[in-house]
């Protein structure tokens, strides 16, 4: 992954967070956020997705893989599912997902799901702002890239759904 | 005309693929009309030499299981590469990495000294001996292969044509596979040579899964009297068969114990463990935050659970680095 800088322990770390937001909440909480002019750290790429219940667990690993060091989730607040139960059953998901990654070396923190509805712009932000000073102080996520046999391009992901 | 030249080899496994090849019984006679066998150290006596003295690609293939983790099984997976026209990764370990590849979820300092340290279990080494790859005798230098800081699965380390999953790859479909390769009947290059749909699709038990959530505790299959006929999920018993490939005729679940996700993902799935963790954790019939976490907390070993055969061919490959301020 060549477009990823390398970590300079001189230099100041800025964290990468790649966002799923819901498109019914989080999503439009992010829009209110931007057209009330709130100011927030720029550090997130937002993804958004139909449903926290569309967020496949490989999204959050791909992303780590890619190069992210933290990954947040927004959805709606329970009860206030568009589709019903969808949050709740992204809630099941990360909870069990955050106990494989601690086993694979990557910090909880690093993975963060939150309830944030249309009207919480403000909730953003601070979401936002707290997860960014909250990996500063991690550091960058040190993964070992995924070997392959030399010669063959491969920049170690799969797209998901291309097959193998 | 000769018959089409095939090889066997091991790297870091157990031999319970090369029993499987034993367990061919009666239809290894078939394989054997169909092809000669040319290296098989496991079972005959051949040496690297004769490996060595083959053309290159004078295999017309070689059936390599084990992962990768030592010099020597690095030097080797190579030498098959080249005498072979087809590569085939053979068994979980050398599709996705399988069981040794769990060694990824530690460092190699670790590994040595759970191993070797004294005191350490049950190991007694006062003298805190490890192994060295080069010990000076009065005959010479006596050199051992090091092992490597991480596994890896057969494609990692060098390019594979066709993938036989299962720990052991059933036999069904090692007969199935050698016809093929000889017959020349075969699907694309770097296609699992089995059937590509998950293991609940042709279950057995299929009709009794519920359809709503319906898991209120995980439960561990010694602490139950395991129904032979209902699904394993329905039981509160893990059970990687939503994300597995089918293949296996379902030689675990006969057996009344669930599919532990040995024929690795379907094709479009990219990690195994992330589908199959989507797949159970969303059955939890609960929406509270604590009741879910006290659920999960029934699970007390989810990367051992679900990466239980691919550590290495998951999308993080090994566990993270500690974080630079020391975090994690």
């Amino acid at each position: 992954m060549s477009d990823v800088t390398p970590y300079d322990a001189g230099e100041t770390f800025e964290p990468r967070i790649v966002s799923f937001f819901c498109n019914w909440c989080t999503y439009t909480a992010s829009d209110l956020a931007g057209v009330s002019r709130m100011q927030y750290a720029p550090n997130t790429r937002v993804i958004r997705i139909m449903c926290s219940g569309r967020l496949d667990p490989q999204f959050v690993l791909a992303a780590f893989r890619g190069g992210a060091d933290g990954v947040l989730v927004g959805g709606c607040h329970p009860g206030d599912c568009h589709y019903q139960e969808g949050n709740y059953k992204c809630l099941r998901r990360l909870e069990l997902l955050k106990r494989l990654l601690v086993q694979m070396g990557i910090a909880p923190e690093r993975l963060r799901l939150e309830w944030i509805s249309a009207s919480e712009g403000d909730v953003l932000r601070d979401v936002t702002n707290e997860m960014v000073e909250q990996l500063r102080r991690l550091g960058p996520l040190n993964l070992d890239p995924i070997p392959h046999p030399e010669g063959l391009e491969h920049d170690g992901v799969e797209p998901i759904g291309a097959g193998v | 005309m000769s018959k089409p030249k095939v090889g066997f080899y091991w790297c870091a496994s157990c031999g319970g693929c090369e029993e499987a090849v034993v367990d061919l019984a009666e239809a290894v006679l078939d394989v054997v009309a169909l092809v000669d066998i040319v290296f098989w150290p496991c079972a005959m006596d051949f040496k690297r030499e004769d490996l060595e003295a083959m053309a290159d690609g004078e295999m017309a293939a070689c059936f390599l299981n084990g992962a990768i983790r030592s010099s020597e099984q690095r030097e080797m997976a190579e030498l098959c590469r080249q005498k072979s026209g087809l590569l085939v990764a053979f068994g979980s370990c050398s599709h996705t990495g399988g069981i040794p590849g769990l060694a990824n979820l530690y460092t190699l300092e670790s590994i040595f000294d759970s191993s070797y340290g004294d005191g350490v279990f049950s190991n007694v080494n006062p003298g805190n001996v490890r192994p060295q790859p080069r010990t000076e005798v009065p005959e010479g230098v006596a050199e051992l292969p090091t092992l490597d800081r991480e596994v890896k699965a057969l494609n990692q380390f060098v390019p594979v044509d066709y993938y036989l999953p299962g720990c052991p790859p059933p036999v069904k479909l090692i007969v199935e596979a050698v016809t093929a390769i000889v017959k020349g009947e075969l699907p694309p290059k770097g296609t699992v040579l089995a059937p590509d749909k998950a293991l609940c699709n042709d279950c057995p038990r299929i009709d009794s899964k519920p359809d709503d959530p319906f898991i209120k505790e995980f439960k561990r299959p010694h602490e139950v009297l395991i129904d032979p006929e209902k699904c394993f999920l329905a039981q509160g018993l893990l059970c990687m068969g939503p994300a597995t490939r089918c293949g296996c005729d379902h030689a675990c679940i006969e057996g009344n114990m669930p599919c532990t996700g040995c024929l690795g993902p379907v094709s479009h799935v990219r990690d195994q463990g992330a589908a199959a963790l989507s797949a159970i954790a969303s059955l939890v019939a609960s929406n509270d935050a604590r009741e879910i976490s006290g659920v999960m907390d029934r699970i007390p070993d989810p990367a051992g659970t679900f990466y239980r055969y691919g550590v290495p061919s998951s999308m993080l490959f090994k566990s993270a680095r500690p974080d630079a301020s020391g975090g994690a």
